[in-house]
């Protein structure tokens, strides 16, 4: 790991995304210190989601430049729509994280299973030692009862916390948020965002998080991005965007989503 | 007349019928499971060669398939015995039917499913076997089920290839008794209750895969 803070973990240099003949980013920068906290906000269509569902290697990129810790998402020569072979991206799968909106828990496996099968599939992690620690992190989500229940048998906002554990059992030092709370019943969010601000204070984890919960952005964030036609229009300490908006653009949209 | 003289005959035709059908359902599965996961996850070349084995073997005749098979390939030094030659084209007319279902089952497992095991890092295999398998059987049951009783009653077109199955048998006893109204009857009812027992069967498969209450449909959010 590379300690010094001034050298991005995350850095996106002119990254060009496009569907067909839609452009989604365009020449976009953007970069992440270790550790740091971002929420991106923006319209729906900015690209705040595919710049998460880039870093987790759900989407390819067509041109620019991407580096996770040094490591470059295209390889050199590397063929097909990511321009790198699975090998490669499964190695930068290692680090990376995602909590999706839909929750997406497998389910035809316990709660248990769900957090326990990916370190033991993929991380090789002897399964009594997978489960004291997926049970830990059901403590963590305050779902350790739930263990051995299927994910129909819970509501939105308890699977979306497995979820969260499920995520976390790989040891990610990128943890990407793709809207966690837009799938939820209002008086569900409390709990999901709780967690997640839990997590906040975990030093070394890295953060991206996409939301329309502009007062749970401006506690949890160091930073807030706000996305426009694919592109950041305006970014700072979350009191200055959220408080201040210098564009007409956030200001524009702060006032939509706050009614 | 006196049924009593029949009876064995009729049984050991139906054991034949019930053996047969089971064995091309068990091959024809494997089949189904081959050539339908090759069809989705086997690149152009296996996925090619497994949608023409799908389209050959739903496009073609299965009584020409038994006939080609049974006196055919002999012609070029392959033979079979009858109830091998019957028991393989089943299970190929249940595989190619089968990898049909087993594809669609598998490309319905949804998309989120799949994003969800690559942020998880599982390979290909594992997305495969861990993930998408586990709940596109649950999806394929039905029209397995379907398939089983389709075979049990296709697999009648054997008598044609000299083999003593119950249509057979039946056919054999209608010669000597000249009584097809009763023999007919009674083999209506023998393929009935057969047909039963294969639903009943496919029932608790069904509920063993299900494992009870995996997927309740009463989700409360």
């Amino acid at each position: 790991m590379n300690e010094k803070t001034d050298t991005p973990l995350i850095e996106f240099s002119d990254v060009t995304k496009r569907f067909g003949i839609l452009t989604v980013l365009d020449q976009f920068n953007f970069s992440v210190a270790k550790g740091e906290k971002v929420t991106l906000i923006g319209p729906s269509g900015s690209g705040k989601s595919t710049v998460l569902r880039i870093l987790m290697t759900l989407e390819p990129f067509q041109e620019g430049r991407l580096t996770l810790d040094g490591t470059s998402y295209h390889e050199p020569g590397g063929r097909g729509r990511f321009q790198a072979s699975e090998r490669h991206l499964r190695q930068i799968r290692n680090h990376v994280g995602m909590v999706f909106q839909s929750f997406n828990l497998f389910p035809h496996m316990t709660v248990l299973r769900n957090v326990v099968e990916a370190p033991v599939r993929v991380l090789g992690m002897q399964r009594e030692e997978a489960e004291v620690r997926a049970i830990e992190l059901l403590q963590m989500v305050g779902l350790a009862d739930k263990k051995d229940q299927y994910p129909a048998q819970l509501s939105g906002g308890q699977q979306q916390r497995v979820a969260i554990a499920r995520a976390l059992a790989m040891r990610p030092q990128v943890l990407l948020f793709d809207e966690p709370t837009s799938a939820l019943d209002p008086q569900l969010v409390g709990e999901v965002l709780s967690v997640i601000r839990g997590l906040a204070h975990e030093h070394d984890l890295t953060m991206l998080l996409v939301t329309h919960e502009m007062r749970f952005a401006r506690e949890v964030s160091d930073r807030v991005c706000f996305f426009d036609k694919g592109r950041i229009c305006e970014q700072g300490a979350p009191e200055a965007i959220l408080g201040a908006p210098k564009h007409e653009r956030t200001r524009e949209f702060l006032s939509s989503i706050l009614g | 007349m006196d049924w009593s003289a029949y009876l064995p005959m009729i049984l050991q035709g139906a054991g034949v019928t019930m053996t047969i059908t089971l064995a091309s359902i068990v091959v024809g599965a494997l089949l189904a499971f081959a050539f339908g996961i090759l069809r989705v996850e086997g690149g152009p070349v296996l996925s090619t060669i497994a949608l023409c084995y799908t389209e050959v073997f739903r496009g073609t005749s299965l009584l020409v398939q038994l006939f080609w098979f049974y006196y055919a390939l002999p012609l070029v030094g392959l033979s079979f015995e009858p109830v091998t030659t019957g028991i393989l084209v089943l299970a190929a007319h249940v595989g190619g039917y089968g990898a049909e279902i087993v594809r669609g089952a598998l490309s319905s497992v949804s998309t989120q499913q799949l994003e969800a095991a690559r942020a998880l890092n599982f390979d290909r295999f594992q997305t495969l076997f861990r993930v998408s398998l586990p709940q596109a059987v649950v999806e394929m049951m039905p029209a397995f089920g379907n398939l089983a009783i389709e075979t049990l009653k296709l697999s009648s077109l054997v008598s044609l290839i000299s083999i003593a199955d119950l249509t057979f048998t039946a056919q054999s006893i209608r010669n000597l008794t000249l009584d097809s109204a009763s023999i007919y009857s009674i083999t209506l009812l023998c393929y009935f209750a057969m047909s039963l027992v294969l639903m009943i069967a496919i029932r608790i498969i069904e509920h063993v895969v299900r494992r009870g209450d995996v997927f309740p449909r009463s989700a409360h959010s």
